[in-house]
């Protein structure tokens, strides 16, 4: 039985009545079953991160730290180290961020800020979540078929003209860095243009009234107001793209070249932990497997680094901007 | 005698300006797409007054104080015609940029609105937008203590505008607005959020503004219109014609029309028989 204090008040006249015991059982599964779904993806990141570190244990016993330090990856030799791919990994995703961020917030800005019409923004929109419906093999192709003769030239010019300046030291021979980079960047461009987006969507038109109000034009409006407004959800789609960036596989292993190297260098080879994983793993012996399972556990810290550092900017940004404690 | 238009439309009698006008507002007719929102209004906005707008909702009075800065140019469907002369120039003719209007005629609005920026940004935004090469400081300082709110911040410039209470955002965006010292400040109901002791304090500000500046003020509150307002403007709502139409019913200095208004909607409204 429900225990209800007010009996009294029921009278004749009062509608009112307690909640049934039904309604109380309702509440409490629906309850139970929001935190078993919360905990249930708490316990499988835990798992995971176990399950790879069990399997990476012999490996992080006889590698220790020079594992992330080492430049060699040997099979023969039994020699791993994975500085290269980290490396790799931190740079691509960067220029990505750095070119597809900038694409993608400037992408936000032209939907949202009344730079065309409802009608043709909804063409937009489509067109540019498109984009993440492509399967990334796709992409890996069109940089190998399209991307990379089409960059060539400018490659090699700028390396011809400029080849004392460390960014482009190199020439393309073909695959490396910066086609890498490019295809990134269009890959993380539609998350970080949707996100951000929807940041300037949320933005009350009181905001914006104030900021015309006070005789702003319109870039100085979004420049000046809609953009420090918005910058918290606007990081937060940077995160999650350069978070996507970091763990993209196929297109960056048909792409930057398999080849552990350290270099600044746009047009050279490179290496990621995810490629490497990818295109090593098939062939791989028990030593190896170990190996890659302990880089994978590096490309998982990375991750989370990236992901938690994000999430502190947010905040501050937040606490900065919007007063929230 | 009442005028009337062709269509035997009412049309308030002329109110005659004592003093000289900064804003000469002429509404033939305000449209949002089809909707005719406001016709045949005339208010003169006199120089160093405040001129208050009073009328029961919908009766377009918010509209057509937006128009005099043309706030209203943010809506796709607005459609005005008609004139509002400020310093001989139509604000509305074609040659005149909207964003230069808002620079010399400041807005105050219903809700507070400051931006996610500290209490000090928000105010010198618009010192910042109009290259204020002085003490900026000094007169951010200067607007803060005026807007009755210097006390609250007085330690928290550097906190966000939005950790703020709602009345004392509001505060801080009259701040905003003065802070520029536009020529004339069109205020929307703005202590409809504040408690009494605030809404004292704005209302003290209206009155020490006007020494230099032109007010003109929206308000839901007739107490608020006979304490501040010099000459006040009734809008009603014309249901004649099918739709909702605000128009003037009557212009007058605050005494006549509180006292002894001319209109018998005038007098109902005032006397709180309609709101």
């Amino acid at each position: 039985m429900v225990y209800n204090p007010f009996k009294e008040a029921s009278s004749d006249k009062t509608l009112s009545a307690p909640p049934s015991a039904t309604d109380y059982l309702k509440d409490t599964v629906f309850r139970s079953f929001a935190y078993f779904c919360a905990l249930s993806i708490v316990l499988l990141v835990a798992y995971i991160v176990f399950e790879l570190g069990s399997q990476a244990l012999p490996a992080i016993k006889t590698h220790g730290l020079g594992f992330i330090t080492g430049t060699t990856w040997d099979t023969n030799e039994g020699v791993f180290g994975v500085l290269p791919e980290i490396w790799g990994t931190l740079y691509s995703s960067f220029l990505a961020l750095l070119l597809g961020g900038f694409l993608g917030v400037a992408i936000a800005i032209f939907l949202t800020q009344g730079f065309v019409h409802a009608k043709f923004e909804m063409i937009f929109r489509t067109v540019i979540e498109l984009l993440a419906a492509i399967p990334s093999v796709v992409y890996g192709l069109w940089g190998i078929y399209v991307l990379i003769p089409l960059i060539r030239p400018g490659a090699q010019w700028l390396h011809d003209t400029l080849g004392w300046f460390p960014l482009f030291g190199t020439d393309l021979s073909g695959p490396g860095l910066a086609p890498a980079a490019l295809v990134l960047a269009i890959m993380i461009l539609p998350t970080v243009a949707a996100i951000s987006a929807d940041a300037f969507r949320r933005i009350p038109y009181k905001v914006k009234e104030a900021a015309y109000g006070m005789g702003a034009t319109k870039w100085e409006v979004i420049l000046k107001v809609m953009l420090p407004t918005a910058s918290s959800g606007i990081l937060a789609g940077l995160v999650l793209g350069f978070g996507r960036a970091l763990g993209e596989t196929m297109a960056l292993a048909m792409l930057i070249g398999n080849v552990n190297n350290i270099s600044v260098s746009l047009f050279a080879p490179a290496n990621t932990l995810a490629s490497l994983l990818a295109s090593t793993f098939p062939e791989a012996g028990q030593i190896e497997i170990q190996a890659l399972m302990y880089a994978a556990l590096v490309l998982l810290l990375i991750t989370f680094i990236v992901n938690v550092a994000g999430l502190a900017v947010q905040q501050y940004t937040m606490r900065k901007f919007e007063g929230k404690k | 005698m009442n005028m009337q238009t062709d269509t035997g439309e009412f049309i308030a009698k002329k109110y005659e300006p004592k003093g000289p006008v900064v804003l000469d507002c002429h509404v033939k007719n305000i449209f949002y797409g089809d909707f005719r929102a406001v016709r045949d209004t005339t208010i003169p906005i006199e120089k160093n007054k405040v001129t208050g707008f009073i009328g029961p909702s919908g009766c377009g009075k918010s509209t057509v104080l937006r128009s005099m800065n043309r706030m209203n140019d943010l809506i796709d469907s607005f459609r005005f015609e008609g004139h509002i002369q400020y310093h001989k120039h139509d604000i509305y003719s074609k040659k005149v940029d909207a964003v230069i209007v808002r620079r010399y005629i400041g807005m105050v609005f219903q809700l507070p609105n400051p931006f996610s920026m500290s209490i000090y940004d928000n105010v010198a935004f618009g010192l910042r937008l109009n290259g204020y090469k002085g003490d900026e400081e000094e007169m951010v300082v200067k607007a803060l203590k005026r807007a009755a709110i210097w006390n609250d911040v007085k330690d928290k410039l550097k906190n966000s505008g939005l950790s703020l209470s709602g009345g004392q955002q509001q505060r801080l965006c009259i701040a905003r607005a003065i802070a520029t010292e536009p020529d004339v400040l069109l205020m929307d109901e703005p202590c409809s959020a504040l408690d009494p002791i605030a809404t004292r304090q704005i209302e003290e500000l209206m009155v020490e503004l006007k020494q230099h500046y032109s007010v003109a003020l929206v308000t839901h509150n007739m107490q608020q219109a006979t304490r501040v307002a010099d000459t006040t403007a009734f809008l009603g709502v014309d249901i004649s014609q099918g739709g909702r139409t605000g128009y003037l019913v009557e212009m007058d200095e605050t005494k006549k029309i509180f006292e002894d208004p001319q209109q018998l909607l005038t007098k109902q409204y005032v006397r709180g028989e309609f709101s």
